[in-house]
């Protein structure tokens, strides 16, 4: 037990909206709950994972996700699924078939839009799936009603007989407040209901289906129209009635506080009639959603004259900061508060502050040697820590799409590169989770069609860019308990990777790696390299003893710089004219002591062997921050 | 509105504590009876790079993030960061800063260069910024992770909350999660608090660090 799980029915808590939502989905009485981790929804698992009764499991994909809690509600169970928006392009599938099928027991999947674009590799809007699928969209503003949402969510889904979407954005789920909570509902599972008609998505049940679709449609909008999720915040200025949702809502309170307000707490299907009614109380009606003018262009299909997207961004967070703005503009007013929001903003004179890869990081080395060899390949990447291989110093990758696409994006490179390119290699690197995820497709596809790819898995255990979850390449499930490992080695060949094509190395074996990584460039086949140093933000890495810089010996050749560590640092600049009469710059470092994991990687690059390890009495014994 | 609810913007570089430093924050706040909204944007800024926190408290608290140029104090656990993020602080408001550099690799990389002074850089638009040395308080004390409770404790007398009840509310905190290190984080307060009521607004120590 902990804080969390411990926190009295009744009693307010200070919960993220990630939070909220997990101790929801335990107070709505579900059993099963599934999750693919993935920013800004990780939370919502692990959080549910500590509390008792909820059978709490990490899936290898979004599509497995909601299919195993698809089976639960068929089962009879309340269940639960959570992913980021991108997600749910790959768990899509499921989605589309299912609507019509129905559930069983409730099914809420809670999918969490990155708005702002924090951590993601695009910025979609989720509540497109609810048109999509014919599927009601609830849209909490914070944790509060994240949790009175998800408890609702699970009411509709079973009073309409489908999954419900909540939809999170990122000032849902990592924006803390004060929660009231409540206690864990008793529910009965239903048992499971033997029924292929309605189960078994042939076409010709399927076709029995569609016209109870469109009649849900119609009950849920019916229902949208009474809904208690949807609200009105008065206001005394009737000169602009704003029509909003999410977290923007709150933030045109804030902006515009005379301003009356639609609240839309259920943004698909719309209330056309309470919008109708509320927008004959106002002189003229903005609409306010993240992102996509969705709400929007139904208000505009319902025949009624709204400002929305003409005025406002169609991209990144609505802030007060935004609206004043753009209600300035809409005023007329020439002097707009533009200025103050720009004055507010980062200093542009500061440098930037990307993030990097961290001390001692198993990936240092392997786009160390692919930055060395980059005119001699093309480099396609994937979704993890490792992307930051496209910045600098290392500036080596090509590519990066979506999870798995580096091997499947590489092998069209391969198949179809012209005659530019053609002596090139072509690698693909993915990292253990993401393969696990959707890579082992794309590497089958490769092996079948005899494709030239060196395939680069970055084995550090653990899915590392969203904080250190485990996954079936650990060894370990979601409570930490030992779980059955996948073999990466054994996995490949037994999908047709040759043996000999198969090597697992020691990232911090950089001279070893590097000429690895030439050696299987230059075979025509398919290559599967294995790194399997264990990230070091993980309990599995075992720091060593702390180098340092002998100064005396430093030529300020730099090389340590190129592999990217954050502990090597310049301590002063010079230039200098070589014998051939070239300027040269040089860079004299020094080793922060503290961050250093002992890891040797940047021993090898130093050629006058200036890095050597702390004297042991001179390690400072402080823990690293 | 504005004037009922606190806003405090905290930066700095991750892996720092500022999440942790604001967390204690809002739980002080909560403890009072505040309503209270703390945001930040994880994901990618884990690795090293920039952390802002936004904690807003008051008898009800609307948006989830500080409306540009409306913080009330500014919580800066690095010179650059808090340099960065000046413009979001309202005329008047209070500025207290860990006077430590921290450059970031392409930096180290000549990519791009590091301001001389960056607190100076502050100080000559005219404002009064208090500085600290929170990492050589923490080396004192034995455990750098304490950067975030001395940062904390810096900021206290500057807060619309009482010192004691933060205090007890950060010790009680660790008490429940952490035990051992419960009466060591109440000492890191107390340094925190004792550095932050002697910061000169002059003369502050410029640390050059990892």
């Amino acid at each position: 037990m902990n804080a969390l799980t411990d926190v009295q029915s009744g009693s307010r808590a200070l919960l993220s909206g990630n939070e909220a939502v997990a101790r929801a989905v335990w107070e709505a009485g579900a059993t099963l709950a599934t999750a693919y981790p993935g920013t800004p929804s990780t939370e919502i698992l692990e959080v549910l994972a500590r509390y008792p009764d909820v059978d709490a499991q990490w899936a290898v994909n979004e599509k497995v996700s909601l299919e195993v809690a698809i089976g639960g509600s068929l089962a009879g169970a309340r269940t639960f699924c959570a992913m980021k928006h991108v997600g749910m392009n790959v768990a899509a599938d499921a989605l589309m078939s299912q609507t019509l099928a129905g559930v069983n027991g409730g099914l809420v999947i809670a999918i969490a839009d990155d708005v702002g674009l924090s951590s993601s590799q695009n910025e979609q809007d989720s509540r497109y799936w609810g048109r999509f699928a014919h599927l009601p969209i609830l849209e909490p503003a914070d944790a509060d009603e994240a949790r009175a949402f998800t408890l609702a969510a699970y009411e509709l889904s079973e009073q309409f007989n489908c999954p419900v979407i909540l939809r999170l954005t990122t000032r849902v789920c990592h924006v803390k407040t004060v929660v009231t909570v409540g206690e864990r509902l008793t529910m009965d599972n239903k048992g499971f209901i033997r029924d292929p008609r309605r189960w078994v998505m042939l076409p010709s049940n399927a076709k029995v289906m569609l016209p109870r679709q469109a009649e849900r449609d119609v009950g849920l909008a019916a229902h949208a129209e009474t809904s208690d999720l949807t609200t009105i915040l008065p206001g005394d200025d009737a000169s602009l009635g704003v029509i909003a949702s999410g977290p923007a809502a709150l933030s045109v309170r804030e902006a515009l506080p005379d301003a009356p307000i639609l609240k839309l707490g259920l943004t698909h299907p719309i209330p056309v009639a309470r919008i109708r009614a509320f927008a004959e109380t106002v002189d003229q009606v903005l609409v306010v959603e993240e992102t996509e003018p969705l709400v929007e262009q139904e208000v505009r299909a319902a025949g009624l004259t709204v400002i929305g997207k003409d005025l406002l961004p169609r991209h990144g967070e609505l802030s007060v900061a935004v609206l004043r703005h753009a209600l300035a503009v809409l005023r007329g007013e020439t002097e707009t508060p533009d200025t103050v929001a720009a004055a507010a903003g980062p200093d542009p004179t500061v440098f930037p502050r990307p993030p990097t890869m961290c001390p001692g990081c198993p990936h240092l080395t392997p786009f160390y040697c692919l930055s060395k060899l980059r005119k001699a390949l093309l480099i396609s990447g994937d979704i993890g820590c490792y992307t930051l291989g496209a910045g600098h110093p290392w500036q080596a990758m090509d590519t990066c799409t979506c999870m798995g696409a580096s091997l499947t994006l590489a092998h069209g490179l391969a198949a179809a590169k012209g005659e530019a390119d053609a002596k090139k290699g072509v690698v693909a690197v993915i990292g253990d989770s993401t393969f696990l995820h959707m890579g082992m497709q794309g590497l089958l596809n490769l092996v079948y069609n005899r494709a030239n790819v060196t395939v680069m898995i970055l084995d550090n255990r653990t899915v590392a860019m969203t904080g250190g979850q485990e996954h079936p390449g650990t060894g370990f499930d979601i409570h930490g308990d030992e779980a059955p490992r996948v073999d990466f080695a054994a996995l490949v060949q037994a999908m047709g990777v040759k043996p000999e094509r198969v090597h697992a190395i020691d990232p911090y074996d950089l001279p070893a790696l590097f000429s690895l990584i030439r050696t299987e460039t230059q075979v025509p086949e398919v290559s599967v390299i294995i790194t399997n140093q264990p990230c070091v933000l993980t309990d599995r890495h075992v720091p060593h003893p702390a180098l340092t810089v002998d100064e005396e010996a430093c030529t300020g050749c730099g090389s340590c710089i190129n592999t990217g560590c954050p502990a090597i640092e310049v301590t002063r600049r010079e230039t200098t004219v070589t014998k051939a009469g070239h300027k040269k710059d040089l860079a004299f470092v020094r080793i922060d002591s503290a961050f250093c994991t002992g890891c040797n990687a940047c021993v090898e690059t130093c050629a006058p062997d200036a890095i050597v390890p702390l004297a042991p009495e001179a390690h400072p014994r402080l823990q690293r921050v | 509105m504005a004037a009922t609810v606190t806003n405090i913007l905290l930066c700095g570089i991750g892996g720092q504590g500022v999440l942790t430093a604001a967390e204690l924050l809002a739980r002080g706040a909560v403890a009072v009876g505040h309503d209270v909204k703390k945001t930040e944007v994880a994901g990618m800024a884990q690795r090293g790079g920039v952390v802002t926190s936004h904690l807003r408290f008051g008898p009800e608290v609307l948006a989830p993030a500080i409306p540009a140029g409306e913080a009330d104090i500014l919580l800066g656990f690095e010179a650059a960061e808090a340099l960065r993020w000046i413009g979001q602080v309202r005329e008047g408001g209070a500025i207290v800063v860990n006077a430590l550099h921290l450059k970031p690799p392409v930096v180290h990389q000549g990519l791009f260069d590091y301001p001389d002074d960056p607190i100076g850089l502050m100080r000559a638009k005219g404002l009064t910024v208090r500085t600290l040395d929170a990492r050589a308080i923490a080396e004192d004390l034995g455990n750098l992770k304490l950067v975030n409770t001395i940062m904390v404790g810096a900021v206290a007398d500057h807060l619309p909350l009482a010192p004691e009840t933060l205090r007890t509310q950060i010790v009680e905190t660790f008490r429940a999660r952490k035990p051992a290190l419960a009466d060591l984080n109440g000492r890191a307060f107390d340094a925190g608090r004792a550095a932050g009521a002697d910061a000169s607004a002059l003369g502050e120590p410029q640390v050059v660090a990892g």
